[in-house]
């Protein structure tokens, strides 16, 4: 049952990575550039619902839908005015960039917040477990009553992470391939001249891409918050780069490689924590990313497909 | 008026001055073809007009509108369509969803396949293909995508950097015949070609390019039996 109990959460977990890793899989697909301020997007998002939510007049789902917004706006203001200028920029210049965005939000966050961690309140807070396994066998949406032995437990945040994502990946999948803006996404990462051929507005497409990104990863920090509910300047650093192994894990650039990849990545730290070292399971996070790059660069989708001259 | 028409165009790329003052005329129903040799200038023209190049100086007139002025994604919306150099099919797309971008900025869906239709009537090969990866067809059927998407647009001009670039004799006719045969119902052709005996058979009217300027010009027949064109260009 443990194992079951693990895994479970490794899924949940994953769940979270894989929204994160979208956000980097579509920005690298589309500016061909790694966004790292996208993990302090998560923490400006945490942020943003935890301010809400402790104004007495704000309900839980609206807090839910500022802190959404919060990071959407917060997205696509940093590509206009931080990556949009160096479009033609090497890519280190992009790189460094990306790199100076993530310190100035952690920075703006220690200013306004203070460096001592908050305590977030779940979003589903006061709800009972969505599953526990008695011995009187197996119940859902219900309290654990003192003194009864739960073999197995899902939170209602677990459960939260696994469901809203599930709708999530689907709702993006089908919207990059049945609908036009998606196909204009994917044929500007293709080739962008080409795309302004088509009559794609080429700087409308990115600003979307980079707008769809930092919406999931608005939802991503409300998951993350309420599931691991401490908050700090810091807090999105180490799930931005744990999302980002993620990406390159899955095939940096694919869609599917990333969600694939997240939920993998959930899964090997949790199982790490239980079954080798809880000291360690991020730095075999790490090394999953090293032997991955060394045997299959390209990731597990990674693209690779022959073309014809 | 023309239906085209370039007045003084200068390009820069950095310091280098790849277009030195060009102007040209294309009137409505013509096939126009630009030739010259590699590095003359003749793509760069063409980026220019569609706005994937910045013009430095000099305007391109276009149905009442300065397309040196009108961002790049807007052009094919007035009725001007770009088959690039080398296709640029996006090859990880199917062959219809390649031909659908082609009619992005189109609302009517029923016109759309209409166009559609036409296009697979021109192509019957796009049609077999149509589920196919881009990426996976020979060259000679790239080039055809190129073009049915470009006509998916339903554009009045359309204009053609190198269609017979690394294609096979044989392809290198069919393809010159589907420009005729798109010209003849009604789309304007500009054409840029090395190979320029081709170009300029199929062609009412041709401009020479050297480095970056227009060194002659005129009726395509006169400029067939031309002595420095002859020589220069097409082998004799």
């Amino acid at each position: 049952m443990s194992f079951i109990s693990y895994l479970i959460s490794g899924i949940s977990l994953g769940s979270i990575y894989a929204l994160i890793a979208l956000g980097y899989t579509m920005v690298y697909g589309i500016a061909k550039m790694l966004n790292f301020a996208h993990g302090d997007i998560i923490m400006v998002g945490g942020y943003a619902v935890f301010t809400a939510m402790s104004t007495a007049w704000c309900p839980v789902w609206l807090s839910v839908i500022i802190g959404i917004v919060v990071c959407t706006v917060l997205g696509v203001v940093i590509e206009k005015v931080a990556y949009k200028p160096l479009r033609n920029a090497p890519p280190l210049a992009v790189l460094i960039t990306a790199i100076g965005v993530s310190y100035l939000l952690q920075n703006l966050a220690l200013l306004i917040f203070g460096s001592a961690a908050q305590n977030f309140t779940s979003v589903v807070d006061g709800m009972p477990p969505f599953l526990i396994v008695t011995d009187n066998g197996a119940q859902f949406f219900t309290a654990v009553e003192p003194g009864v032995r739960t073999s197995l437990k899902v939170s209602m945040e677990t459960f939260l992470s696994i469901v809203v994502s599930i709708i999530i990946m689907a709702a993006l999948t089908w919207f990059i391939n049945k609908t036009k803006a998606g196909r204009a996404m994917l044929a500007v990462a293709e080739d962008k001249g080409a795309a302004q051929l088509m009559g794609i507005n080429v700087n409308g497409t990115i600003s979307l891409t980079f707008a769809i990104g930092s919406a999931l990863a608005g939802v991503a920090s409300v998951l993350m918050c309420s599931a691991y509910p401490q908050l700090s300047p810091y807090t999105g650093s180490m799930p931005g780069i744990k999302a980002f192994v993620a990406a390159v894990f899955g095939g940096i650039g694919s869609i599917p490689g990333a969600m694939i990849g997240g939920v993998l990545l959930g899964i090997i730290e949790q199982l790490a924590k239980a079954y080798i070292s809880s000291q360690l399971s991020d730095a075999i996070v790490f090394l999953v990313l090293i032997i991955v790059l060394v045997v299959r660069p390209t990731g597990i989708l990674g693209k690779k497909i022959r073309e014809k001259v | 008026m023309s239906m085209l028409s370039i007045k003084d165009l200068q390009v820069y790329y950095g310091a280098i001055n790849a277009i030195k003052g060009i102007s040209f005329d294309v009137e409505q129903g013509e096939i126009i073809a630009l030739i010259g040799a590699n590095g003359a200038g003749k793509t760069t023209i063409l980026h220019t007009i569609t706005g994937l190049v910045q013009a430095k100086h000099g305007s391109v007139m276009f149905g009442g509108k300065d397309l040196t002025k009108t961002p790049a994604h807007k052009i094919v919306s007035m009725g001007m369509a770009h088959v690039p150099e080398g296709r640029r099919v996006f090859a990880q797309l199917s062959v219809l969803e390649n031909l659908m971008l082609g009619a992005y900025t189109r609302k009517n869906k029923a016109e759309i396949q209409e166009s559609l239709e036409h296009v697979f009537k021109r192509f019957p090969r796009l049609e077999e293909r149509r589920g196919q990866m881009a990426g996976t067809l020979s060259g000679g059927e790239q080039q055809m995508l190129a073009m049915g998407r470009a006509l998916m647009s339903k554009p009045s001009i359309i204009l053609m950097d190198e269609p017979s670039m690394g294609l096979s004799p044989l392809y290198v006719s069919e393809i010159f015949d589907i420009i005729q045969e798109i010209n003849k119902s009604g789309t304007t052709v500009l054409l840029v070609e090395q190979n320029a005996k081709k170009a300029l058979s199929i062609a009412n009217r041709a401009y020479v390019l050297e480095t970056g300027k227009i060194v002659l010009s005129g009726d395509a027949h006169e400029l067939m039996n031309n002595d420095s064109v002859k020589k220069a260009y097409l082998g004799e």
